[in-house]
């Protein structure tokens, strides 16, 4: 069966072309439809993102969450936005006017951009670039660039310490995340995404946990939510860098949060969970949207989990939990794994297969690497923690001495 | 295709650009700025020069990787001198910081 | 005019613009914000030149790295952002220098290489040639592992001279 999506370009090609349309042109018109398609269902997906979190998150707290707009509130996003679209964008004196007001639209673009290298199915993707992981975090890395011009720009110290913060802890993040990325590159062979997808027979998050893991928890600190929000830690620095936004533009920042927490649970879903691949999708290509959106919403609701559950950390937890624990296994797991990928390359025949029963040998042999990896990890962590543990109870803490009722200090 | 002289002009534009940053600009940051200004725009005469004389080899972007490379580094160690000399004199204007010693 | 030309003039005036923003501007955070646009506009001119991969890695090491290094460190030492003179007394002499460099490169380049407006097509297992080169021994091995050395070289140094 041919793919819904090949149908419907061929016919917007023939028809153009019927009107007369230049090739050139053609291209160009259905590149901006493409995007402009892509950016539409981002946006109505968003606000139906928010809803979802909004409901979950108040289970997990024991409330009920929105229940008054639509049935369940399901339009009670709408209400807000069109309650933030009529608000005035206040501009605080003092401010930088041209970063200010730039700053919420990078933050959304860098999001939205992503989604150019992220396939839907087989055939429907964006752009299938020969450099598409590492274009991923190209664009990713503009959201650092909006985070400083909004601290900077809004003339406030709240902000800036926020985005010095934010800042800190987004480039550390980045590390891991690099380098576990690198994973699904050598395990195909080509930095192509939608090659990374049509690989994985077997997905990789089978083959490689520790490193999916990893993966998970750097774009989960890069998306900047809780337990990692250090950029607007409400309790502690008011609202972070966008403390000067009002109105429709702090909005955008709001849409940049949900949708860059969304957009790594499509990208982890893509790299480590088989993307659009699922039964029957060699015959109906178009199925493959269905497949992906699933898992990306499967990942989605843990990461709503995650943020309903867990505490925010200190600062300085934060970017040791990186360097001193997630950079190094993430190091030992890539080296190990290309070691042993390699060596055996040269004893196993047929090791580079990718048909299901040609993977196991490979994902047996890696997963076990794995397993390694993650039990050193694992003795080292809860090493740490009883060490800590051990520090925090031996700290005699003195008790305070009080006068006792009805002596009067004299 | 675009002639290769146009990008040697706008990474010559570029070059100067940055080489009168560098002779001009007081603040330090600036002058590092300059100097990354500089840097891309050799890299940019070392692409064109890649894709319009020999696309086949890898020489080109080979050399433009290095630069990349020695980019990062110089921006990293320049601007770590940069906070030093902040903390210990205060300032970050270059001709400011004129006693090797004290 | 064609579409390439056209991206061409784009990029080409976010280059020379924010260079032009980068030593113009008074305001030194204004001077980044410049100066990662003109590393954007070389960013689309490495991919007008069909070098992805370098311009992926352009906008990853420039933009992702070292303007949030420098943006970071005209915040940390932001107590003379006020309204200082930003240019030195040899600032005419500096002009003239430009421009005469600017004046050399552009006879010499024009003399030389005008004219060339067509190129072979590029290998399209570019990048994995590339990737090739850097472990072959007889290729780019040794300088590699010098970059490396330097990259790691330049980490401890920055820390060490960062610190107080």
């Amino acid at each position: 069966m041919e793919d819904l999506f090949i149908i419907i370009y061929n016919w917007l090609v023939s028809l153009l072309s019927g009107w007369g349309v230049g090739p050139v042109l053609v291209d160009i018109i259905l590149g901006v439809l493409g995007s402009v398609l892509i950016v539409a269902y981002l946006l109505t997906l968003a606000l139906f993102i928010i809803w979802v979190e909004r409901k979950l998150v108040a289970r997990i707290q024991d409330r009920i969450g929105p229940n008054r707009v639509g049935p369940w509130g399901l339009f009670q996003n709408i209400a807000d936005v069109l309650k933030l679209l009529t608000k005035e964008i206040i501009i605080p004196d003092g401010a930088d006017l041209v970063p200010f007001m730039l700053a919420p639209m990078i933050a959304v673009a860098s999001v939205f951009m992503i989604w150019a290298a992220l396939p839907f199915t087989r055939n429907a993707v964006g752009t299938n670039v020969s450099i598409g992981v590492l274009y991923i975090v190209a664009v990713s890395s503009l959201s650092i660039m909006a985070v400083l011009m909004a601290g900077w720009s809004s003339n406030n110290k709240y902000a800036l310490l926020g985005a010095f913060r934010g800042v800190a802890m987004l480039v550390s993040y980045e590390v891991p995340m690099i380098l576990t990325l690198l994973v699904p590159v050598f395990l195909t062979g080509s930095m192509r995404v939608n090659e990374i997808v049509g690989a994985q027979t077997i997905w990789y998050v089978i083959a490689m946990p520790i490193a999916a893991v990893i993966f998970y928890i750097a774009n989960h600190a890069e998306a900047g939510r809780s337990p990692f929000d250090m950029l607007e830690a409400e309790s502690e620095i008011v609202a972070g860098f966008h403390i000067e936004y009002s109105g429709m533009a702090f909005a955008m920042f709001y849409l940049a949060e949900f949708l860059h927490a969304f957009t790594i649970s499509a990208l982890t879903a893509t790299l480590f969970f088989g993307g659009w691949r699922g039964p029957f999708v060699e015959q109906v290509p178009t199925l493959g949207i269905i497949y992906f959106f699933i898992k990306t919403f499967a990942i989605y609701l843990f990461n709503v989990w995650a943020r309903g559950t867990l505490v925010r950390l200190r600062i300085d937890q934060i970017m040791s939990f990186c360097w001193k624990f997630l950079v190094p296994i993430a190091l030992i797991l890539l080296v190990l794994s290309m070691l042993v990928d390699k060596i055996a390359t040269g004893i196993i025949p047929n090791y580079l297969d990718t048909t299901l029963l040609g993977m196991l040998p490979r994902t047996g042999i890696l997963l076990l690497v794995n397993l390694v990896v993650g039990a050193l990890a694992f003795g080292w962590i809860a090493r740490t923690g009883r060490r800590e543990r051990e520090r925090l109870e031996s700290r005699q803490i003195a008790p305070v001495e009080r006068p006792a009722a009805g002596q009067q200090a004299k | 295709m675009i002639p290769l002289h146009w990008y040697l002009l706008v990474a010559a534009g570029l070059f100067s650009l940055g080489l009168y940053g560098v002779l001009s600009r007081r603040n330090a940051v600036a002058i590092l700025m300059s100097i990354e200004l500089m840097l891309t725009s050799v890299n940019l005469n070392l692409v064109a020069f890649w894709r319009y004389l020999s696309p086949e080899t890898v020489n080109g972007k080979m050399f433009a990787i290095f630069v990349f490379a020695v980019a990062a580094a110089e921006a990293a160690v320049g601007l770590a001198l940069i906070i030093s000399i902040y903390r210990n004199r205060q300032t970050v204007i270059a001709e400011d910081i004129n006693i090797l010693k004290w | 005019m064609t579409v390439t030309t056209i991206i061409f003039a784009v990029m080409a005036i976010f280059t020379l613009g924010g260079g032009l923003g980068v030593v113009a501007s008074r305001n030194l955070f204004h001077a980044a914000l410049y100066l990662v646009l003109s590393l954007f506009g070389i960013a689309g001119l490495f991919i007008l030149l069909e070098a992805p991969f370098l311009a992926a890695v352009q906008v990853l090491v420039y933009v992702g790295a070292i303007a949030v290094l420098i943006t970071i460190t005209i915040m940390v030492t932001r107590r003379l952002m006020g309204p200082v003179e930003s240019l030195n007394r040899q600032w005419p002499v500096a002009a003239v220098a430009a421009a005469l460099v600017m004046a050399t490169l552009g006879f010499v380049l024009v003399n030389q290489f005008s004219g060339i407006s067509t190129a072979p097509d590029v290998p399209a297992d570019g990048l994995t040639l590339l990737g090739a080169a850097f472990v072959d021994p007889a290729g780019f091995l040794l300088p590699f592992e010098v970059a490396s050395v330097l990259l790691l070289a330049a980490l401890i140094g920055a820390i060490v001279v960062a610190r107080d």
